[in-house]
């Protein structure tokens, strides 16, 4: 990796002051085993490191008798998995999905969603948006067996990687991200976006700003669950899932449903749709895998990857199924 | 008269029994030094500047601002311009620093203009390869194929495959050059042939071979892919000289070692199998492709495989693809996975087409295989009632006792062969006037226990514990031994240090018998003793009989193979395998529930570490069969994952259960001491492609069995399953 | 603890046990002081020392021993220990946090020393797999390996015994998910994953539970 200054700030007062204005010149170091990597094939080469794990204010978890959680931006995701003690189902089976107990040890809530693609023409540093040498895009005629099958109609044809992203859009969670002009709060599904050129990145966050919180709204009664269709029970990405958060009624019906995919899109992909058809409806397996199918309905597979439109739907049915118990 | 042969079972001291192996402690504890591990004084950091394109031709490089760069003591072009790249990967240029930062910041600072060329890295279709990657295929025909087909009661069609895998030694290749003086060479090398290499330096070098010494203690892997010297071995060393004669160490990144450092060969089949109703096969024919890379590979007269001497009617056409890919190299049991899938695939689904459960249809046509038709008939027995395939066995697509609506539960099986004869092997053994005992040759212990076995030999032999033999291996110096492939070791090692060991214990009863008053040949060496074979009250221990030597130690040299010194390693190996699967039909994720094995491999010596070795070999099948495969970009003509993150090994949890029977005893142990590493590499792609077909009702044509591969085959079948 | 606070910990509660909860808050931590730092930068008031990008002195604690080094901060904690150090038990293969063959267990937990940054290492307690032996005798975990094969080649031993290690200091008879959970960062190419099995059963129940480093955690909380 290309030589750097490196930082280690108290406050995050201190690590916003120490970021460059312009993505590049610097970037923030917490669990690593992103950065370095993508480092180590000078995917990214900034000229500061700021390592932002000793601001001890952000690795701490509050969570109240109303049912809601605030999680520190730096708590590991094997300290997240002890503290919820199983509680917010979906967020914790995906942090288990993360089945290496290096990368949960190391591994931040932030880092989980500031993570970048996987994308292996990304990763061979043919740019976010794969581009050969005279700009051809190499996705659509290469092998695109791990990338998008929906909002993939622009350049991005990468997956948001994030292993939380999809449980905590699906508990309606939001993201405090602190800046030099100070905090604000945007809601999960927000917070990710598709980039409009290769020097943007894949969230909402400017170069010298870093996410602080991540608040779960008040869950008690919700039931939620994530499904991840891995290939390996190794560490392994997963090749779609699903997280699902469901409130039912008395009579066992579903008064309210969110439902977000992963590794499907460029973002994490809301599933306002299939939701909406859950609501009012008694969860069995006909109806989970009809909102399986209206997941995945406007799906445009790649040339190699329709096997994932299936992948997708089969997640959320499973998560569905597994949420309702 | 020294007997040369393996003593009888009741008589075996250390020899099969469970022996862990001697350099445990040393690896469980970090402290067992590799190559990579190997940190000399003053030693400068090398990295390679490597051709980004699959084909293209260099125009010029550019150095001069490397040259400069602080810490760099050398910069070395290894393709000049002009010369043109064939994959890529290969090296171009090679940069000497004082650390790895500066070596590396050096190699992105050299300027290297390429012109492209067009590239060819796809092989998987037939239909899509330019006529201009297709070399001459050869063709072999015996008996009459067209008469067979037209006499058949059915004739099975069929199309199986396998990707290109590389063989992912953890440790990658290279090593740490140095020179002392202008003309003598140090080299500690990640090598699978300690006592050929030295020669390959020299000859390049132009220095004297016995000028170069050549140390390896452990190696990281290897599996076929560490024989030769490599290109990149020889300029390692000439940059150590550039540099003053100054340790060089040259480790392949992770990314290179899976481009450029070996593969195991794609290969692409259409079969034909005409075959009786009740199963007999009566002829064959395949069209079979595939690719190692830009050169060539010999794949032909290896069909259908273990049953290739019975079937008579045969035809095989078997054309090499060139492609700008990372070479080949020979991979654990080279061509035998590949002939073994497409054999035991197309019988399976032969079986299948005829309704006969693949069990019976491979017993019926067992005496096909020859030679070794009752090792097989004998295994096929053993490992059916390890799986409990008679109870659990359904025709294909029913699914075994188990499944559910979504998971399908399938058995496979599949049967292979394999040589492993031991090589040619020197040995010497030293008994010292202390009592102490030394082994020492010039061999490698690639982690299959090489260093525990020539302890064992000459431990038995010696009549002493295990713990008063040591064993000096990984060094040139020592007396040659053969390279460590194609499963030769163990037979080899194990034959020469039994004559040393025998002949030295000769030595050794020479010079103590007249003080016990009897003829040497009245002796015998048990449990740290030399005694009468007639009166074991009338003893002398070990230590008493080593000082009988007086102060000269006594060494003798064993060799494999030696006339009229017995035949202590044979080869030719048999083995069978059964897995059981289950599938989930809407995600196309395989899981393994249970694997077996029943394999024999002559006279095991420690059963430990060759049970060790078939387990290895099966998981390491079960990634090739699930996970594994080189995936080639065709429009940039480079490997998309060269990592270990979308490069798959099967992790702990995803193997399932193991079970491995040996064959031992009467009929096996008298054939001698034969080679495990390759033979149980074979057939899991087979078994359990056998039994995925088994459980979801329909062949899966290629492997890995990805999810992908898998829901195509379902989607192809069709009906309610392939959709949710 | 009052019995409210014995909350439920079932699943789609959004609950949190008072107890788990206290494990999740902040740890007292103050910046390492690093010798050589070539200067420091004002950011928000306060001055907050800027190391690198040349070599820094910095000290680390390997196995209960300070070792002094010198490096850049781009070097990893796995380079510093096998180029500087000539510790070379934790070994480099994927490079990037996939293999587990870099394992240590650093401060309690177990991480891929090659996406650690040797700098950030500092005034952590760092084990390696040299460390584990106690008077020339192996650890349960190291005897386990070797008892039951759990090794081919060995390249990728040192890091499964220290994942192994990790995972039975924290659930000292574990089950098979913790087992799953506990090893599916590290990946043997020879295949002794049933050997490493045998291990993990062998030694379960032989190692004593240890916390992380810093148990003492503080912090407020308004649950």
């Amino acid at each position: 990796m290309q030589k750097f200054e490196y930082a280690s700030p108290t406050t995050k007062e201190q690590a916003v002051a120490l970021l460059g204005a312009s993505w590049g010149e610097a970037e923030v170091l917490a669990g690593g085993t992103d950065l370095l990597s993508l480092m180590k094939d000078f995917i990214v080469a900034p000229k500061r490191v700021v390592n932002i794990k000793n601001i001890k204010e952000l690795d701490v978890i509050r969570a109240p008798r109303n049912g809601s959680a605030t999680i520190g931006a730096l708590v590991t995701i094997e300290e997240m998995i002890d503290a919820l003690g199983g509680g917010f189902a979906a967020v914790t089976q995906a942090a288990k999905g993360i089945a290496s107990p290096q990368i949960r040890n190391m591994g931040t809530v932030g880092g989980d969603l500031l993570q970048r693609p996987r994308c292996w023409y990304y990763r061979a540093g043919f740019g976010l948006f794969a581009k050969g040498e005279t700009g051809e895009p190499l996705v659509p005629n290469g092998d695109n067996r791990y990338h998008a099958i929906l909002g993939n109609d622009g350049e991005a044809k990468f997956v948001n990687p994030s292993s939380l992203a999809p449980a905590l859009i699906a508990l309606n969670a939001k993201i405090k991200v602190f800046g030099p002009s100070g905090e604000r709060e945007v809601a999960a599904d927000k917070f990710f976006v598709t980039p409009k050129s290769d020097s943007d990145r894949e969230y909402d966050l400017k170069p010298n700003e870093i996410v602080t919180w991540v608040t779960i709204p008040p869950a008690l009664g919700v039931r939620s669950a994530t499904y991840e269709v891995r290939q390996r029970e190794a560490l392994d990405w997963p090749l779609a899932a699903a997280s699902v958060a469901l409130t039912l009624d008395a009579g066992k019906k579903v008064k309210a449903a969110r439902i977000a995919m992963g590794h499907v899109a460029p973002t994490p992909w809301l599933a306002a749709e299939a939701a909406e058809y859950l609501t009012g409806k008694t969860i069995n397996e006909d109806v989970a895998a009809e909102a399986g199918r209206i997941a995945v309905a406007q799906a445009k597979p790649l040339g190699r990857n329709s096997y994932k439109v299936q992948l997708a739907r089969v997640a959320v049915k499973r998560a569905i199924l597994q949420a309702a118990g | 008269m020294a007997e040369y042969k393996w003593p009888e079972e009741g008589k075996r001291t250390h020899i099969g029994k469970r022996i862990s192996r001697i350099d445990g402690p040393d690896k469980v504890s970090g402290r067992a030094k590799y190559t990579y591990d190997i940190n000399r004084p003053g030693m400068l950091f090398a990295k390679v500047v490597r051709s980004p394109y699959a084909r293209a031709k260099v125009v010029s490089i550019d150095t001069s601002v490397a040259e400069k760069m602080p810490g760099v003591k050398a910069v070395k072009i290894i393709q000049e311009p002009g010369k043109e790249i064939q994959w890529a990967g290969d090296g171009i240029v090679t940069v000497v620093a004082e650390t790895e930062g500066q070596a590396e910041d050096a190699a992105r600072a050299v300027k290297v203009q390429y012109e492209k060329l067009t590239h060819f890295v796809n092989e998987q279709n037939w239909d899509t390869i330019p006529e201009a990657n297709r070399r001459a295929p050869s063709q072999n025909v015996n008996g009459d194929p067209d008469k067979a087909f037209k006499e058949a009661d059915i004739i099975f069609e069929g199309a199986y495959g396998n990707e290109v895998i590389t063989h992912c030694c953890l440790e990658p290749h290279g090593l740490v050059a140095e020179w002392e003086g202008d003309n003598n060479l140090l080299v500690h090398q990640s090598t699978q042939s300690v006592s050929a290499n030295g020669g390959q330096f020299a000859q390049a070098l132009g220095i004297p071979a016995g000028n170069v010494r050549m140390k390896m203690e452990h190696i990281g892997g290897g599996f076929g892919s560490k024989f030769p010297v490599d290109s990149w071995g020889i300029e390692a060393a000439r940059l150590s000289k550039m540099a003053g004669g100054k340790p060089v160490k040259l480790m392949l990144e992770r990314d290179a070692e899976l481009m450029v450092a070996g593969s195991r060969p794609s290969l692409f089949s259409k079969v034909r199998v005409a075959a009786k109703k009740d199963g007999t096969i009566l002829g064959w024919e395949s069209q079979t492709w595939g690719s190692g890379g830009v050169g060539n590979f010999n794949f032909a007269g290896l069909l259908p495989y273990i049953f290739r001497a019975g079937v008579e009617n045969r035809k095989e056409t078997f054309s090499v693809i060139g492609t700008n890919t990372g070479p080949q190299r020979a991979w654990r049991a080279p061509n035998h996975p590949q002939a073994c899938l497409v054999t035991m695939s197309a019988l399976d689904d032969l079986a299948a087409e005829l309704k006969i459960d693949p069990l019976d249809l491979f017993m019926k046509n067992i005496d096909k295989t020859g030679a070794r038709a009752n090792v097989y008939r004998d295994e096929l027995l053993k490992a059916a009632e390890m799986i409990e395939w008679k109870k659990l066995w359904r025709p294909r697509g029913e699914g075994a006792p188990g499944s559910s609506k979504t998971v399908k539960r399938g058995l496979g099986l599949s049967i292979h062969t394999w040589g492993g004869q031991g090589h040619a092997s020197d040995c010497d053994l030293t008994i010292h006037p202390d009592g102490s005992v030394e082994v020492k040759m010039g061999t490698q212990d690639l982690g299959v226990g090489t260093r525990t076995v020539l302890a064992i030999v000459a431990a038995e032999t010696l009549g002493l514990p295990l713990d008063a033999v040591k064993v000096h291996i990984g060094d040139n110096r020592f007396p040659v031994s053969g390279g460590s492939g194609g499963s030769t070791t163990v037979g080899g090692i194990s034959s020469s240090t039994r004559r040393a060991a025998v002949d030295a214990l000769t030595a050794l009863f020479e010079k103590v018998a007249p003080a016990m008053n009897t003829a040497p040949d009245k002796l015998e060496a048990v449990g740290g003793a030399i005694r009468l074979i007639e009166d074991p009250s009338k003893s002398m221990t070990w230590k008493q009989a080593c000082a009988k030597l007086g102060s000269q130690p006594l060494t003798t040299r064993g060799k494999n193979p030696d006339a009229g010194k017995g035949t202590l390693t044979t080869g030719g190996v048999g083995g069978v395998q059964m897995a059981d699967v289950s599938v989930d039909i809407e995600t196309g994720v395989v899981k393994m529930n249970n694997f077996v094995a029943a394999q024999d491999c002559g006279l095991i010596i420690d059963m430990k570490t060759c049970e060790s070795q078939v387990f290895g070999a099966m998981i390491m099948g079960v990634t090739f069969a699930l996970y594994e495969e080189r995936v080639m970009d065709a429009q940039t003509g480079k490997m998309l994952n060269p990592n270990m993150e979308f490069y798959r090994l099967a992790g702990l949890a995803d193997i399932g259960n193991f079970k491995v029977h040996m064959m031992t005893g009467k009929g096996y142990d008298e054939r001698g001491v034969i080679g495990i590493g390759e033979p149980p590499t074979v057939s899991p792609g087979a078994a359990i492609s056998n039994a995925v077909a088994n459980a979801i009702g329909v062949r899966v044509p290629s492997i890995p069995l990805t999810p992908d591969r898998v829901l195509a085959a379902l989607e192809k079948k069709g009906g309610a399953n392939a959709k949710v | 603890m009052s019995s409210s606070d014995e909350r439920s910990d079932k699943p789609d509660q959004g609950g949190v046990s008072r107890r788990n909860f206290l494990k999740g808050t902040s740890l007292a931590l103050t910046i390492p002081l690093v010798a050589g730092g070539e200067n420091e930068v004002k950011a928000a008031g306060a001055e907050v020392p800027i190391l690198g990008p040349g070599n820094v002195n910095i000290t680390l604690n390997i196995n209960g021993v300070a070792k002094q080094v010198s490096v850049e901060p781009r070097v990893t904690l796995l380079d510093a220990l096998r180029n500087d150090l000539d510790i070379t038990g934790a070994k480099r293969v994927c490079d990037r946090a996939t293999c587990g063959a870099c394992t240590m267990i650093v401060d309690g937990k177990p991480v891929y020393s090659c996406t650690t940054l040797a700098v950030e290492a500092q005034g952590k307690k760092i084990r390696t797999v040299e460390g584990l032996e106690q008077n020339g005798k192996l650890h349960p975990v190291q005897k386990a390996f070797w008892d039951n094969d759990a090794q081919q080649c060995g390249f990728c031993t040192p890091g499964f015994v220290m994942a192994c290690t990790a995972l039975l200091e924290k659930h000292p008879a574990p089950t098979p998910e913790q087992i799953e959970l506990g090893v599916g960062g590290n990946l043997c190419r020879c295949g002794t994953y049933v050997g490493i099995k045998a291990a993990i059963a062998q030694a379960s129940g032989q190692i004593r539970k240890r916390g992380p480093a810093k148990l003492t955690r503080g912090g407020k909380s308004n649950g």
